[in-house]
């Protein structure tokens, strides 16, 4: 037996191969979070080095200018700060409620799962997608774009993000507040509204942030939905302007004016999103801590 | 003590261990005799699995764990830079408290460790794991079921396929961490009838929280306490004729 | 546990008074059933919104699709014509360039992924876990029109003076594959299109591989490392045979991205409406032709056309995230089963 034990480190080669194979795959892992760095780091500079010196004054006080000449992107701003408004406040409460259900009453049942599953997929659906039933449903039927179509696009991008959050934190809510709220002879909506909402909320607020965050950088949605509008316009009815959709436009465009303007949108609505998304972390980790 | 007289397989001297600031294990002297079965007990949170994991420095995949001084195998020093970590590893095996087997077939889980470090034929493969299976008293269950997977298998099968995989790589010594922990009582005598028929060709150190269990298997037995060595030797002399009040407190159940 | 400190019952039973007022007449419970009723079916009416929505999306697209389901019928998916002048059109050119992108971003992506995934869970020390992990996300949340301009002005030209004159010479003269590497160094084109999608889906596909290499028992771990296995063979043998499916799920997770993903790709696959068979060349995906298209398109056919590509598209994507999510739920049962 014991010769035999003594063996096992004279298959040296082997062993060395094992080490080398070790090695290797490690140092190539590593390799791959450098290379994903790489990339956050150099897309990040391109946009500051591209951005930054095109992020005038002009760009939060002027209309998106015709070819060739100088503007900013004063309607595109204010256009996509109204449909992301309104897209939120259909969104949200559609979220909330039909989360609320998959949470509190749907332990049994096919609705709740099959919703769940459809949920889930709904958040990862292309958006492209989204724009074009919004178009069959919104504007090829009443034959013009307008801004509500848009805001109805990106509404359908806020729900699956909303339902998803609010079931998750509400199921995080311990079943004994719940019962210590029974117990007093609350009615089931109060104990949800009253007790279940407020111990969830911040986790809620965390999930419409990061919503807000996603329907901010979207431009597939509106392309045929809310279009584009050169001229300042808050009308809903009519085709709006939104920032994503003005960069996508300028940015493919061969004049170097609009380019410009593209990189100040590019820089002004990433800024918007990373801060939204880092916003929405900080509340999260700040109601981790409380509790 | 009477240890001694016998050749100290793993030997630790002035052994510390910390875990990040805590202080686990202090100043640990001990001689684990060879060919023997040696038993750690003490109540939970003594530190008798934390030592068990320094023989085999399973501590060193958890960044803010260290060890303080020496720990010998066969005389030589398992932290010195000559000695590998995984060729030790390979040396003491080591079960657990629960059973883990791998996500694989019952012979795949036999081979994986032999693998590692023996080219063998397919045809000796074969003889070491129907050997490992014997070894560990499960072969006749599973012999006609091989490729199926271990996770199929009862707990106390599980376990008996996990000393198996450990025996396979014929290591000198055997590591069990409450092997028995997990496993209802007809199983863990079974586990325990093959402790007494491994211990001719390995020395095996095993924690448990059992102390009818350290009685029945070991031949000596450490009692330790607050992460410190309070009593080691003879099984016999610590459960009849122990030296210090703390254990015999322990032994008699009149602690805590 | 928090939950049983002195101060958190109190707590909580300041939160129950102050909000819940006692029902004492019996008329009071008649009323508090009702409003339990109604609140039950108001949440139910929501959920179930979000359930048709899914059928009303296929439905609608599907009554869009009829005119050029029509006329051209199942041959729709085995033409390659794409004329707006004749009125012939084929999906062949836009679904063969979304499968190719998808398939580059994947074979790019998921060893990257997996990858940071291991570096995460396995090497790296403590300290460094939290900030590579919210680096890796923040890939996840810059938007992807940012991502199509990076690639059109900056990634295409730098590829197109460095990196494909060598593709060129040292992968174009390999037989069989060599094909797939020729053709002018224009820096758009199919592979540009998919290595940025590879990016875009590394977050995705890393998070979920992250998440269920951490749900691996430590002691499965110890035990492989106990025999002497390597930290590589622990990962090989052990961590990724018992979370696959899970592993599987991220795949998918990802490659449902990667076939929808529009904005980037618009931007640097070309927009060209022709199969070649180099990678190097300009074509076309669904998500493209429609954001390019779609509002240009004149006559209900073309429109038609374009909308049942994207009834294509989003069939095909649900499939893929359907069998994502299927794996993920498989993973979550037998690990409940577990524990």
């Amino acid at each position: 037996m014991k010769s035999e034990t003594v063996m096992k480190g004279l298959d040296n080669k082997r062993y060395m191969r094992r080490k080398f194979v070790n090695g290797l795959t490690l140092s190539l892992s590593v390799g791959t979070v450098i290379f994903a760095l790489t990339f956050l780091v150099w897309i990040l500079w391109t946009l500051f080095s591209q951005g930054l010196s095109h992020l005038t004054l002009d760009v939060f006080t002027k209309m998106t200018p015709p070819p060739g000449s100088s503007g900013g992107l004063l309607n595109a701003i204010v256009g996509s700060l109204y449909m992301v408004f309104f897209a939120t406040v259909i969104g949200t409460p559609v979220g909330i409620l039909a989360g609320t259900y998959l949470s509190e009453y749907g332990k049994s049942g096919w609705l709740a799962p099959t919703t769940r599953f459809i949920n889930d997929i709904l958040l990862s659906a292309p958006s492209i997608v989204i724009g074009l039933f919004v178009y069959e449903v919104a504007v090829h039927s009443v034959n013009h774009f307008s801004g509500w179509a848009g805001s109805f696009a990106l509404s359908l991008l806020v729900i699956p993000v909303v339902v998803r959050t609010t079931e998750n934190m509400m199921s995080l809510v311990p079943s004994t507040l719940r019962e210590a709220a029974a117990a007093l002879g609350a009615p089931y909506w109060k104990v949800i509204v009253n007790v279940v909402y407020k111990s969830a909320r911040t986790g809620i607020l965390t999930g419409l942030l990061l919503a807000v965050a996603r329907i901010s950088g979207e431009t597939a949605p509106l392309l045929f939905t809310a279009l584009n509008n050169q001229f300042w316009s808050t009308d809903m009815n009519q085709p709006i302007s939104s920032l994503a959709v003005v960069i996508f436009q300028f940015a493919m465009s061969p004049y170097e004016d609009w380019q410009h303007l593209a990189w100040a949108g590019a820089l002004l609505i990433t800024l918007f999103v990373l801060g939204l998304n880092i916003l929405a972390r900080t509340v999260f980790r700040q109601n981790q801590s409380h509790s | 003590m009477s240890t001694q007289t016998l050749q100290a397989k793993i030997s630790a001297k002035n052994m510390n261990f910390y875990y990040g600031k805590f202080h686990a294990l202090k100043d640990i002297n001990i001689d684990i005799p060879a060919s023997q079965v040696t038993a750690f007990i003490g109540p939970s949170g003594c530190g008798k699995s934390t030592l068990l994991r320094t023989f085999n420095r399973m501590y060193q995949l958890y960044p803010k764990q260290r060890v303080e001084g020496k720990i010998l195998l066969d005389g030589k020093d398992i932290h010195s830079a000559e000695q590998d970590l995984n060729l030790l590893r390979a040396k003491v095996g080591m079960v657990f408290q629960k059973p883990t087997p791998f996500p694989m077939s019952i012979y795949d889980n036999v081979a994986f460790g032999v693998k590692l470090y023996e080219n063998l034929s397919k045809s000796e493969m074969n003889d070491r794991v129907e050997w490992a299976l014997q070894k560990a008293a499960i072969w006749n269950e599973v012999k006609d079921k091989l490729h199926q997977s271990g996770s199929g298998l009862s707990g106390g099968q599980q376990q008996r396929l996990c000393i198996a995989r450990g025996v396979a790589v014929k290591p000198n010594v055997l590591l069990l961490d409450e092997p028995c922990s997990a496993l209802d009582p007809i199983s863990t005598a079974r586990i325990e009838d093959l402790i007494h028929e491994l211990k001719k060709e390995y020395t095996i150190v095993i924690v448990t929280h059992n102390m009818q269990q350290a009685a029945r298997v070991s031949d000596y037995t450490a009692y330790m306490y607050l992460g410190e060595l309070m009593e080691f030797d003879q099984t016999n002399t610590i459960f009849t004729r122990p030296s210090r009040k703390e254990t015999e407190d322990y032994i008699t159940g009149k602690f805590g | 546990m928090d939950m049983y400190t002195p101060s958190a019952v109190l707590n909580e039973q300041h939160i129950i008074r102050e909000s819940i007022s006692m029902p004492n007449s019996p008329q009071n419970k008649n009323i508090g059933a009702t409003l339990d009723k109604l609140f039950r079916y108001t949440t139910m009416f929501f959920a179930f919104l979000v359930f048709i929505l899914l059928f009303g999306i296929i439905i609608t697209l599907l009554v869009g699709s009829l005119p050029a389901l029509k006329m051209f019928g199942a041959s729709f998916f085995t033409s390659t014509a794409w004329n707006p002048v004749t009125i012939d059109f084929g999906g062949v050119v836009p679904i063969y360039g979304t499968f190719i992108t998808a398939l580059i971003a994947m074979l790019i992506g998921i060893p990257v992924s997996f990858g940071i995934a291991i570096f995460i869970t396995e090497l790296s020390p403590n300290w460094l876990k939290r900030p590579i992990g919210v680096a890796i996300e923040l890939l996840a949340g810059i938007p992807s029109i940012i991502y199509g301009m990076w690639g059109l002005f900056v990634f295409a030209p730098l590829f197109a003076d460095h990196v494909q004159p060598w593709m060129n010479d040292n992968l174009g003269a390999l037989p069989l594959i060599g094909t797939l590497f020729q053709g002018p160094p224009m820096g758009i084109g199919m592979f540009t299109a998919g290595f940025i999608l590879a990016i875009m889906v590394i977050p995705y596909t890393a998070s979920v591989m992250r998440d269920v290499f951490e749900i691996v028992p430590s002691m499965l771990k110890e035990s492989a490392y106990g025999l002497g296995s390597t930290t590589w063979e622990v990962i090989w043998n052990v961590v990724l045979p018992y979370t696959k499916t899970g592993v599987v799920g991220g795949i998918m997770l990802g490659l449902g991205r990667a076939l929808g993903e529009t904005m980037a790709v618009t931007f640097v696959i070309g927009n060209a409406h022709e199969l070649s068979a180099s990678l190097m060349m300009p074509g076309n995906t669904i998500s493209s032709a429609l954001a390019n298209e779609f509002t240009e398109a004149v006559g209900d056919v073309y429109t038609s056309s374009l909308i049942t590509l994207g009834l294509t598209l989003f069939v095909i994507t649900f499939i893929v995230l359907s069998l994502a999510k299927l794996l993920l739920i498989r993973l979550s049962l037998r690990e409940g089963k577990q524990s």
